[in-house]
């Protein structure tokens, strides 16, 4: 009985208290943390909400269905990360890997889009027909103020959206930023797990706590960017909200 | 070997030197833990008797304004940060898997990883006296930490290392949330757990919850130094305000985090020498729950002249005198183990119960600034100074010395000189009143805190004298308890394993434990089991204490390693690297340091714990 109860030191699950694993309960308690280090930064981002002193501002650089497509690509990961956890525990070893590598690609797809996103926002440019402007949002008003007084043909800005430009900017490119980040480094994990699985015995149908482990976190990396797409783009474009 | 992609062998039970950089014993780890952190502890004083002898009379000038500055932050910071917080964590760090009937945490490498990060930020912190040290504050308020007011590297060495000491704190708390919930003795329910571990595990839950949200505020300040963000920038519409607000929902925690453990060793201390058990186990935790609760409702009182708003304050205001009633309920409790019991008025004791007077009296001038009308009057006087170091140094400090002297036959084998220890006790509790009580009077009469010098007429002269002569009975103090503790530890008489007659199962094993702490993992049957045991009312015999070296052979034990201290070290190169970072290739360095703990990170992930084939090796 008593020398059953020394196992903990080898990881093995049956030698802990509650039977959960160490490194599991580790992975929770992490995650917790996590909340609150992103908690931290969609508070900042909500009380510097509409305090920029200038553009460009929400409305003027979302580009929603381009974000609902990487939005729903990262989702489909979490799913593909499911798939391949069960196969592995399924022992289907090569149904692992694809599911595995597909999910590696998807948040390396979603990254893709992220790059793609940080630059065009970051060389946003703003042209406007002095003549007939149409419907201008509160940026481009100040540039059509700006720019037509004198009788000008175009009103242009290159701006653009730095961090350094105003609060949003600031504000969107850490969040944002730090999610991307997150999701980066959860792809170099699922590589290393990919290159690990074709060691023998280091991941079986039995010894799947590595695969356990990068799926929460991986779920969870998913999770905040929901809040985050609803938050910063959703509330951002549509004033409803 | 064969698992292990980089061929340098691993560390098989080193002696010397060796032995401690690599070691992943919990108990090692404590020692070098508790060490560290009283050498910082004493850095600090010698920073607080500086800004003392610079306050012993009127305009004196023996250190400049400026390095006035420097002393006050570095002294707050590193009695926080390095002396408070790693005092309490070596104490986790050996008590707690003894107190459980554990062999180790759970994490012992990254136990291991936790004190040499912690050691990173320490150095760092500290030698950026070279070349300035910060001066703006322990929080640091925007925006005094702002480039265009404070261009040069101390501000940026004080972010870096407390990001340092974030990642430490972190790893340790992640390692013994673990370790408390999950490696406990068959029989040791939650509501069985010693009072101190059950104050540390609630302490890392609080670690864990509070220490991101200083990251966040310590990264939005980095973004702005180095990268012209906005975030506390008032020219770009940015708020000063939202770094206090988001300072203090990691500091008022954090007071808590300092406080807790403190409060669970006395919740030890006074059962064992009163001969009782603690009055009220179950409402003691529970107090301790609703504490660090209550604890995440009440930051704004930090901010009542800030302008938030009547309902604000009034809010914070009542919230803040709530918390008084948990923690009044543990002076209670504390009072009633000691009532009627038969008391044996040792070091530790008296330690003890020096804290219950000193934390009362700091605890009652709190309730006095909860009131937010007569906050306005003592906010940034030196009534908070006198009010914080009532809690801070009559609370917790009293509270980790009671912790030095009671465990100290456990961890360090010898018994200290109980003469020694009580004239030490009485020079530190007559020299922190003399010290502490006068600012209570210049903090109502007007002194503000942080200034360098004050003018002759003000009618402050003869309490600052007072507390300067105050604070070197407590230097007297110290050299007594640190002669008491070096002397002794070296040459003291071999300590029994149980020699005050304790109640839990650290006591139940030799003084200092054998590596592999428990011959056999005890069984637990109830609460205060080791004295439950010793008095036969647990119906099974007395283990012989312990087991001797020969028998602890097949009792396997995780391994030294070297990749703790390895991804350490790349930390704080990397760490150099963001503060150095035009050092020949733009934050070259920085990638370097980040590679060096990467590689020791990777190299420690796929190290197994133990390798079968060593193990057998040694044998």
């Amino acid at each position: 009985m008593a020398q059953e109860h020394a196992a903990p030191i080898h990881g093995k699950d049956e030698g802990t208290t509650t039977g959960l694993s160490h490194r599991k309960m580790l992975m929770w308690a992490f995650l917790g943390s996590d909340c609150m280090f992103f908690g931290s930064l969609i508070a900042t981002y909500l009380v510097y909400q509409g305090k920029s002193l200038e553009g460009p501002l929400p409305i003027d650089v979302f580009d929603i269905p381009v974000t609902s497509i990487s939005t729903f690509v990262l989702l489909m990961s979490s799913m593909s990360m499911v798939l391949a956890y069960s196969a592995l525990t399924k022992n289907n070893m090569k149904g692992f890997r694809i599911w595995l590598i597909s999910t590696a690609i998807m948040g390396a797809t979603f990254i893709g889009f992220q790059v793609y996103e940080f630059s065009s926002f970051a060389n946003h440019h703003v042209e406007i027909d002095c003549v007939s402007p149409g419907e201008l949002t509160k940026y481009e008003q100040h540039i059509f103020d700006d720019g037509c007084s004198s009788g000008e043909a175009h009103a242009e800005s290159h701006e653009g959206l730095k961090p350094q430009t105003n609060l949003f900017g600031t504000t969107f490119y850490t969040l944002t930023g730090f999610h991307g980040a997150h999701v980066t480094l959860g792809i170099v994990w699922l590589l290393s797990l990919l290159l690990l699985s074709f060691k023998k015995g280091v991941i079986t149908p039995e010894k799947n706590l590595d695969v356990d482990l990068a799926a929460l976190y991986w779920h969870f990396v998913d999770v905040v960017w929901i809040v985050i797409f609803t938050v910063v783009y959703l509330f951002g474009v549509f004033p409803g909200f | 070997m064969s698992t292990f992609p980089i061929s340098i062998p691993r560390p098989v039970h080193p002696t010397g030197i060796w032995g401690w950089f690599t070691t992943v014993d919990h108990k090692r780890i404590g020692i070098l833990y508790g060490v560290t952190a009283f050498i910082m502890f004493l850095t600090g004083g010698v920073e607080a008797i500086l800004m003392r002898v610079q306050l012993a009379g009127p305009e004196l000038d023996i250190v400049s304004a400026a390095v006035f500055n420097q002393l006050f932050t570095m002294h707050g910071t590193t009695m926080i940060f390095l002396a408070v917080m790693p005092l309490s964590a070596a104490f986790f760090n050996f008590i707690i898997p003894l107190q459980i009937g554990a062999r180790d945490v759970a994490f012992p490498r990254l136990n291991a990883f936790s004190y040499w990060t912690f050691l990173a930020g320490a150095l760092m912190l500290k030698l950026s006296w070279i070349g300035g040290a910060t001066d703006a504050g322990w929080f640091g308020y925007a925006p005094l930490t702002s480039v265009a007011q404070n261009p040069g590297t101390g501000i940026d060495f004080w972010i870096i290392s407390l990001q340092i000491l974030g990642i430490a704190s972190l790893a340790a708390s992640f390692n013994f949330i673990v370790t408390v919930i999950n490696m406990r003795a068959p029989g040791m329910t939650m509501m069985r757990l010693p009072l101190f571990t059950w104050m540390s595990f609630i302490t890392a839950i609080l670690l864990v919850l509070a220490f991101p949200v200083i990251t966040v505020a310590l990264i939005e300040l980095t973004f702005d130094r180095y990268f012209m963000f906005n975030f506390f920038n008032v020219a770009n519409g940015g708020s000063v305000v939202l770094w206090q607000h988001l300072f203090w929902v990691f500091g008022h925690p954090e007071v808590y985090i300092l406080i807790l453990p403190a409060m669970g060793i006395v919740s030890e201390v006074l059962p064992v020498f009163s001969k009782k058990p603690l009055f009220g186990y179950k409402t003691v935790v529970l107090a301790g729950i609703i504490i660090a609760f209550m604890g995440w409702m009440v930051w704004s009182h930090h901010m009542f002249t800030v302008g938030l708003g009547a309902v604000a304050n009034a809010v914070f205001t009542v919230t803040t005198m709530l918390i008084a009633v948990p923690t009044g309920i543990k002076v209670f409790n504390w009072l009633g183990t000691i009532w009627g019991g038969s008391i044996r008025f040792t070091t530790p004791m008296l330690f003890s119960i020096g804290f219950i007077a000193m934390f009362l009296m700091g605890g009652i001038s709190g309730v006095m600034h909860a009131v937010s009308p007569s906050d306005a009057q003592q906010q940034d006087t030196y009534f908070i100074p006198a009010h914080l170091h009532y809690v801070l140094f009559g609370g917790a400090i009293m509270g980790i010395l009671s912790g030095i002297f009671y465990w100290f036959p456990k961890y360090s084998g010898k018994m200290y000189s109980e003469r020694q220890g009580k004239i030490s006790f009485w020079l530190i509790m007559i020299g922190q009143n003399v010290t502490f009580f006068p600012m209570h009077f210049v903090g109502l009469d007007g002194m503000p805190r942080r200034i360098y010098t004050y003018a002759d007429n003000m009618g402050w002269n003869f309490w600052n004298g007072v507390t300067t002569g105050g604070a070197f009975i407590l230097v007297l103090g110290f050299l007594l308890v640190l002669d008491n503790i070096g002397r002794h530890w070296k040459n003291g008489e071999p300590a029994p394993s149980d020699p005050w007659d304790a109640r839990t199962l650290e006591w139940s094993i030799p003084s200092p434990p054998p590596e592999y702490n428990f011959k056999e993992i005890p069984i637990v049957r109830s609460l205060d089991d080791w004295w439950a045991t010793k008095q036969g009312g647990a119906n099974k015999e007395v283990p012989a204490s312990g087991g001797s070296e020969e028998n602890g052979h097949d009792i396997h034990l995780p391994q030294p390693s070297y990749w703790p201290f390895v991804s350490a070290a790349g930390l704080l190169i990397a760490a150099y690297g963001v503060v150095f970072n035009d050092l020949l290739i733009p934050w070259g360095l920085a990638a370097i340091g980040l590679t060096i703990g990467f590689v020791g990170v990777y190299a420690w992930s796929l190290e197994p714990v133990n390798d079968p084939e060593e193990e057998d090796s040694t044998h």
